[in-house]
């Protein structure tokens, strides 16, 4: 009856459930959280220019959420960061540029008076679900009528 | 009765035909019965593969080699920037767990989709097929929905050591057939 196997069996599968009882723990004290927080965003000087993009074998672009004549419902990701666990969450930019590109598809940018900003974000708990929720507040803004003439402005 | 004794296996001496029969349909019904929960798992999340694990380092800090995700694919939940898609490329065995970064979506509901990995510093349009700009409705296999550590490590440890599957498989085997209740 208690051979090295049986007992290693036991102690094995105590584990097992151990920790499954703990990671169940860990999905519960996250579950219920509300994750909202207050956004507050604001844009700058604001320019558009129509170069080509040789990422992408197209063969002009205007340089997130905004609607063209043909797509309906264009999200682009200007900006991120991630925090982990004991950063300071509170994040405050005076002066910030965009950290990607921000190109249409087609040349749906320039004049475009309904471009929103948003901020939203992902939480990755120990173990449980990973909601994603949008941030209270957010930037409508429009593109200027006319390309900016300055390459390197 | 030493430490190493196999009186384990004086079980199987002792079983009769039926008893045999017994276990061997005991092995068919775990074996069945774990494919009924995967097919279940497939019917209720939508997603041709449910759950997922995280093979690469591309989206560290959020996923480690070796998580467990948990995936849904339901058809009327369209794709926002900022998810965590799961997509499979044609051509590429291995389903990839990436961030989408943009969207682009016609009235009609086609949407075309740029993903990057958090950890990555430039855009996956390398990883995709030659000459592939943008990532469809089609080659997503479901978006990242629940998420467990280091489950999936037995997985990877599987498919880095064929050797190690084959024995933890026969071990796994041989203690059906052979326990008796």
């Amino acid at each position: 009856m208690n051979t090295v196997l049986s007992r290693l069996n036991t102690i094995f599968a105590f584990t097992l459930s151990v920790m499954a009882g703990l990671t169940f723990l860990c999905f519960l004290s996250t579950f219920f959280n509300d994750h909202k927080a207050l956004v507050a965003i604001n844009t700058g000087k604001v320019i558009v220019k129509n170069v080509p993009d040789y990422s992408a074998s197209r063969e002009k672009n205007d340089l997130a959420e905004y609607e063209t004549k043909d797509h309906k419902l264009n999200q682009v990701v200007v900006w991120d960061k991630i925090i982990k666990r004991g950063d300071n969450p509170i994040l405050d930019y005076r002066k910030a540029n965009t950290k990607y590109y921000f190109w249409d598809y087609g040349n749906g940018l320039r004049a475009n008076k309904n471009i929103t900003l948003t901020l939203s974000w992902n939480v990755i708990p120990n173990a449980g679900t990973l909601p994603k929720i949008m941030g209270e507040g957010h930037h409508r803004f429009e593109f200027p009528e006319d390309y900016s003439p300055n390459r390197f402005q | 009765m030493g430490m190493f004794d196999f009186d384990f296996l004086d079980d199987v001496r002792r079983m009769n035909k039926r008893q045999l029969y017994y276990q061997a349909l005991n092995f068919g019904m775990i074996v069945s019965s774990a494919l009924m929960i995967w097919k279940g798992l497939m019917v209720v999340t939508g997603s041709e593969s449910p759950i997922v694990v995280v093979l690469s380092g591309s989206m560290e800090p959020a996923f480690y080699r070796g998580d467990l995700l948990f995936l849904t694919n339901y058809r009327e939940e369209p794709i926002r920037a900022g998810e965590i898609v799961v997509f499979k490329i044609e051509g590429r065995e291995i389903p990839i767990v990436h961030r989408v970064l943009k969207v682009h979506e016609k009235e009609n509901g086609t949407v075309k989709f740029l993903t990057k990995g958090d950890n990555n510093s430039v855009d996956d349009r390398g990883l995709y097929a030659p000459g592939q700009l943008w990532l469809e409705k089609k080659e997503v296999v479901g978006r990242a929905r629940g998420f467990v550590p280091y489950v999936g490590i037995v997985t990877i440890l599987m498919n880095d050591y064929p050797k190690f599957k084959y024995a933890i498989l026969a071990c796994l085997g041989a203690f059906v057939l052979i326990h008796r209740e």
